[in-house]
């Protein structure tokens, strides 16, 4: 009946479906609806910058405004992928600029930006508004200055975790005194420093700043003068939280602090002095969100009073940092007795947990929960261990996402977080020992993820760790009916493993693995599946050059690539030979031409 | 001992420890303390780490990992120089780090060669102590810093700074990274540095015979 609608209509019932899910299905219905669909969409999001190009996704949409691209696979997040992978955006801009699209929105992720990219970006689209990088790298500030210079109607300027260049040509000052609009601006994560005369002045004139996340290398007194300026704000970003407690900027601080009644979300904290932290007080008790992990400054004690003024909290990320004082007993040439080192290392162990004790306690509507390790170097650290989450699980009835790092797990906490927690819809755990057994009964940890998967059956995403054997493939394949990523290190025995979860995982979008012994078998057994997901990370497996050639060659939309390292560079390798990694993506555009010399796609 | 996680720090006494050791008594087995190790990236990637384990974004690793937060600014001269440069002790893990940051700073090399008076002898090159006693080494110059006494001492007897080792839980070897503050260690008790020239110290201290003495007692 539809089918009778003019496309007016259509197209004003379209306007209500948002999500890039739907509109997909909506122009799989028929022929016109496919049509109307496309000319009326606005926001486009592609997951894999390969699986198609800059001129199909133009060609189809060229009404598009906002673009959201995602580049390099997630472990590239870990250094497992080379530089010079790949995901350059130049090629986009480039098209777009060409084909008169009217840009306003670019975002992007884990994706090569050139500061001639951002240089073309700022020239090309005058209506440009919203730039949002995450986890990308190649610009400097100069790419920087170039769009605060460029960009007329600039509403947001948000950089989260880039590698970016400082070349101090005091970018910020490039906004020039005509721009009002500003929403959002996040430089956080930038190294250098800018001018805060031109940092004050640009957060005075822009009225409906809402979010303004700075970095480390704005002072406290900075950061006061704004707050003053802008009571709006509901996010905020501190950049350096270091001054004399006792000082009048301090109590300055804590004033405008008091005035600041929208602020929802804080972060930052990029140094610190925690006796300074008390100016944040009067904020906390309407914090929904509270990002302290790129705070080393915390000292726990510090960290749990903050916490106990936040009862609001939907959102934490922390990470639970020791330094103990006044042990000098312990180290005068006194030799330490193992009962004493004992006695500290439990107190060690327990401040993380303690700490999580007092969220459990005081955050009943925290919903996402991200636990870092303190420390890299060493293989456990004192931080957290099963009992912190046991707790959470039991304080936090709301609990849907979590991200715990730990020294150790058993069967029996992760039985009791799926037993209190059955709305899980992202479990990623890992432990600091990636095949460390159950700490109680040294057994596999099959059964506690077991115990996960079953119970949770919103379940998305899931990252295990832990001595696993194929028995949790099983589990995960028999009940993770919503699964969509999985990531998989140093588990399982055999194919099997992998089989389970290619078969049952029927929504399985990405598959990562790592150092695990799945091969050709399991690679082999339904190629037709990888069809249906975006890609399929396998490194240090036992898939050999054989079986990805023979993959390869029967599905055509598939790239294969085998990513190689130096060590081997032959004309043509053995096909019985191990490869190091592999990553494969289902793409419309087939093998793409700019791949560097170590990149071979088969 | 009461376990308040808001008032740990009094909690902490000084004292001999006693009682209240049930709950993980069975997990420690042995803990060894080894304090000022250097932790460059080769001991790292050595078999109790893995490229890219844990999974923690590189990102995040290079920016909120830098052991405490606390910075140490300290003074350092070099005989001659006719200005002088400040240092981050926090930036560094152990004595061969900021001797390298010396080197750079300065302008100068050989200062000393490998200064980690706690590795055993590395089969590449001759040991600091070694490098120092000999006068055919290039090492024109001698570290050494002032210490919270108004002391001059040369760089590298005391551990860099009080850490907690080794230790195994149940049989899982683990290493907790817990700085622990104490006024004997390097870091804490160091006020300004020194970089002297060789010729000055007139070999005093320097000699081989006290030298051997101070290694044997390392070992």
């Amino acid at each position: 009946m539809l089918n009778y609608f003019p496309e007016e209509v259509l197209e004003h019932v379209f306007d209500f479906v948002t999500s890039h899910r739907d509109r997909n299905a909506v122009s799989l219905v028929c022929k016109s609806w496919y049509s109307v669909e496309r000319f009326s969409r606005e926001k486009v999001f592609i997951g894999n910058c390969y699986a198609v190009n800059p001129e199909r996704v133009i060609a189809r949409f060229p009404r598009v405004r906002s673009l959201t691209l995602k580049g390099k696979p997630h472990f590239a997040d870990f250094n497992l992928v080379p530089p010079d992978w790949g995901g350059y955006v130049y090629p986009w801009i480039e098209a777009m600029a060409k084909h008169g699209i009217n840009l306003e929105e670019l975002r992007l992720k884990r994706m090569v930006v050139s500061d001639e990219s951002l240089e073309l970006l700022a020239k090309s689209f005058p209506n440009f508004k919203s730039l949002v990088l995450v986890s990308c790298e190649g610009f400097t500030t100069d790419g920087l200055a170039a769009i605060a210079s460029n960009c007329r109607f600039l509403r947001e300027l948000d950089l989260q975790e880039n590698e970016v260049d400082d070349r101090k040509g005091q970018w910020l000052s490039c906004f020039p005194d005509s721009c009002t609009s500003l929403i959002s601006l996040n430089f956080a994560c930038l190294k250098g420093e800018v001018n805060a005369a031109a940092l004050e002045r640009l957060v005075a004139r822009c009225p409906n700043l809402r979010s303004l996340r700075l970095n480390h290398a704005v002072p406290l007194d900075t950061l006061q003068k704004i707050l003053t300026q802008a009571p709006q704000l509901n996010d905020l970003g501190t950049g350096s939280f270091v001054h004399d407690p006792d000082s009048e900027t301090c109590g300055k601080l804590k004033n405008a602090m008091k005035k600041c009644k929208s602020i929802r979300s804080l972060s930052g904290f990029l140094d610190v002095n925690a006796r300074c932290l008390p100016a944040v007080y009067p904020i906390c008790t309407n914090l929904t969100s509270l990002n302290l992990s790129y705070a080393p400054g915390i000292y726990s004690n510090d960290l749990i009073k903050l916490i106990c003024h936040c009862k609001k909290l939907e959102r934490l990320w922390v990470c639970f940092f020791i330094k103990l004082i006044h042990y000098t007993y312990f180290f005068s040439g006194v030799p330490l007795s193992n009962q004493g080192l004992n006695w500290i290392m439990q107190i060690l162990d327990t401040i993380g947990d303690k700490g999580l004790g007092a969220v459990a306690s005081t955050c009943k509507e925290l919903q996402e929960l991200r636990v870092f390790p303190s420390d890299l170097y060493g293989v456990g650290n004192a931080g957290v261990t099963e009992e912190g989450l046991v707790a959470i699980s039991a304080g936090c009835p709301k609990l849907n996402s979590i991200l715990y790092f730990c020294q150790q797990m058993t069967n029996a906490a992760l039985i009791t977080v799926a037993k209190n927690c059955p709305n899980f819809i992202r479990f990623r755990l890992c432990t600091l020992n990636p095949t460390i057994p159950d700490a109680v009964t040294n057994l596999p940890l099959d059964e506690g993820f077991g115990a996960i998967v079953q119970s949770c059956k919103g379940l998305k995403r899931l990252s295990v760790s832990g001595l696993l054997t194929d028995q949790v493939f099983l589990y995960i394949g028999m009940y993770a009916e919503q699964l969509e990523m999985l990531s998989i290190a140093f588990a399982g025995d055999s194919d099997k493993g992998m089989l389970y979860v290619l078969n049952g995982c029927k929504k399985l979008k990405k598959l990562e693995i790592r150092d695990s012994p799945f091969g050709n078998v399991a690679l082999l057994a339904d190629v037709g599946k990888y069809e249906t997901m975006r890609s399929l990370w396998m490194s240090s497996c036992e898939v050999t050059f054989g079986a990805c050639k023979t993959l390869a060659e029967k599905m055509p939309r598939l790239n294969v690539e085998i990513i190689n390292e130096g060590e081997e560079i032959e004309a043509s390798p053995d096909d019985r030979h191990r490869v190091e990694k592999m990553y494969l993506y289902r793409t419309l555009v087939g093998p793409r031409r700019d791949a560097p010399d170590f990149v071979w796609t088969l | 001992m009461e376990k308040n996680g808001v008032g740990l720090e009094t909690e902490l006494r000084l004292g001999l420890p006693g009682g209240d050791v049930e709950k993980n008594e069975k997990k420690r087995v042995f803990l060894d303390f080894c304090g000022g190790e250097d932790k460059t990236a080769a001991a790292a990637e050595s078999k109790n780490q893995v490229v890219g384990w844990p999974p923690v974004a590189a990102f995040r690793r290079r920016n909120s990992f830098n052991g405490g937060g606390a910075k140490m600014y300290v003074k350092v001269s070099m005989d001659g120089a006719p200005f002088l440069r400040k240092v981050d002790l926090s930036m560094h893990k152990g004595y061969s780090q900021l001797v390298k940051a010396l080197e750079e700073l300065f302008g100068c090399f050989g200062i000393v060669r490998d200064t980690n008076p706690q590795a055993p002898t590395t089969k590449t090159g001759p040991t600091p102590w070694e490098a120092l006693k000999d006068e055919e080494e290039n090492c024109e110059y001698v570290p050494i810093y002032e210490d919270k006494d108004g002391d001059w001492m040369l760089l590298g007897d005391v551990p860099w700074e009080a850490r907690f080792g080794k230790c195994l839980i149940g049989q899982f070897q683990v290493k907790p990274d817990i700085i622990i503050y104490d006024p004997k260690m390097f870091t804490e008790s160091c006020k300004r540095l020194r970089i002297m020239k060789r010729a000055d110290t007139n070999g005093v201290g320097l000699r081989a015979k006290d030298l051997l003495k101070g290694l044997s007692k390392e070992e």
